[in-house]
């Protein structure tokens, strides 16, 4: 009686039962694979119906030295100083509350766990982990100044008018 | 023939339940292995392992809150719509509105306290009494991963009701996310589906809270339960604890 597994057998050592059980097995695998990648690619939103990050703030004549105005629906500070304008996100960078500007003491202060920032958004007083990010400030083909709360700019960068 | 007998005589019933009465130790196995949702209990345990004292029966608590909280859920379900601000007023109208549901709200809410704190503790007596030793240390992976779905199911369910303090809870929440080294950015943004806590994220965690989260942690109490059975019954505190101390 002949050996079944030398029938089988070829060359490589792998029989063709399990040359197919392989490619079947590696088929499913690929399959998994790709479904579950389709799967992310679907959980992720392709269109937002969030609101536009960026508002119209005013124009340069309104920002002069030591003007803040806040921004209560896009949260975010605009700061006029002798050499431009700047934009700082009023969410603290701790957890995420709305911070508050306190005129009388000219330091935004976040009101659910006392972190402290001064006027260009450094942290004088934690837990804020981080300073306040500076927010884009451009000026629009009618002159207003737009700011993007979805564009940090590196800290420091003033929009000059 | 009494009534009860002539109801276990009858093609009927024979044809559900093959097994005579628990009159002899045989029929009271067949009773636990022939049934789907006994027969991951042990067919025999010792009866010390009963005593309220030897588990607190903690395991046994937080399953029924889980009980009482699939139960409430579905209820609830029927009068809520996971949009804005729809589920607001779903969430007042079932408070001052529908018959009894405040008490079904409450129910689920209690519940939802309930289970967490009775897991928590169901942990330490686990781990107090070295049930998460060999061969049981499987037993306490699993019950790992419940506690994290458990956390999971009631953080989802924080949203829901779309109100201060559910809007805020998610945004700190998925703002700890965001720390995630490399991935937080994206984890925060599959979460919420979008960038901002909105309708996106309600109806995320909402299908997360009311058919995922709770698949998984069903299949998972079945493994759980089953597994106290397959490693030898509930581990109480140890015979030599009383002699030694």
């Amino acid at each position: 009686m002949p050996d079944h597994e030398d029938v089988l057998e070829t060359d490589e050592g792998v029989s063709r039962r399990d040359f197919f059980t392989q490619a079947g097995v590696g088929a499913c695998a690929i399959a998994a694979a790709g479904s579950a990648l389709v799967t992310l690619d679907f959980l992720k939103p392709k269109v937002l119906f969030e609101p536009p990050t960026s508002f119209i703030a005013g124009t340069p004549l309104d920002f002069a030295d030591g003007v803040v105005r806040f921004n209560k629906e896009k949260k975010a500070y605009v700061i006029g100083t002798s050499n431009g304008v700047y934009a700082l996100s009023a969410v603290c960078t701790h957890l995420g509350c709305i911070a508050r500007y306190k005129s009388d003491e000219r330091l935004i202060a976040c009101p659910c766990h006392g972190s402290r920032f001064d006027l260009e958004g450094n942290v004088t007083h934690g837990p804020a982990p981080r300073p306040l990010p500076w927010l884009d400030v451009t000026e629009d083909a009618t002159g207003n100044l737009v700011v993007d709360t979805g564009i940090v700019i590196p800290r420091g960068k003033v929009f000059k008018v | 023939m009494t009534a009860s007998e002539w109801v276990r005589s009858t093609s009927l019933y024979r044809s559900v339940i093959r097994h005579g009465v628990g009159e002899t130790n045989r029929n009271r196995s067949l009773i636990i292995f022939e049934n789907l949702f006994l027969h991951v209990h042990p067919v025999k345990v010792r009866e010390k392992t009963l005593r309220f004292t030897h588990t607190f029966w903690l395991g046994g608590i937080t399953m029924a809150s889980m009980i009482v909280l699939i139960a409430t859920g579905i209820l609830l379900m029927f009068y809520y719509h996971p949009s804005v601000p729809q589920a607001y007023r779903d969430m007042k109208e079932l408070q001052y509105v529908v018959d009894n549901g405040i008490f079904l709200r409450n129910l689920h809410r209690w519940a939802a306290h309930l289970m967490v704190i009775s897991a928590g503790l169901h942990m330490l007596r686990v781990f107090y009494h070295r049930a998460y030793r060999p061969p049981r240390q499987f037993n306490w992976v699993i019950g790992v991963l419940l506690l994290i779905f458990t956390l999971l199911l009631s953080y989802t369910g924080y949203l829901l009701p779309w109100d201060q303090l559910a809007f805020w809870g998610v945004s700190v929440g998925t703002n700890m996310a965001r720390q995630a080294p490399l991935v937080g950015d994206t984890i925060r943004f599959f979460l919420l589906g979008g960038n901002i806590v909105s309708e996106n994220a309600l109806l995320r965690f909402y299908v997360l809270h009311c058919v995922m989260l709770p698949v998984v942690l069903i299949l998972l109490v079945s493994v759980h339960i089953w597994r106290v059975r397959k490693d030898g019954g509930v581990q109480g505190p140890l015979e030599s604890d009383g002699a030694s101390s």
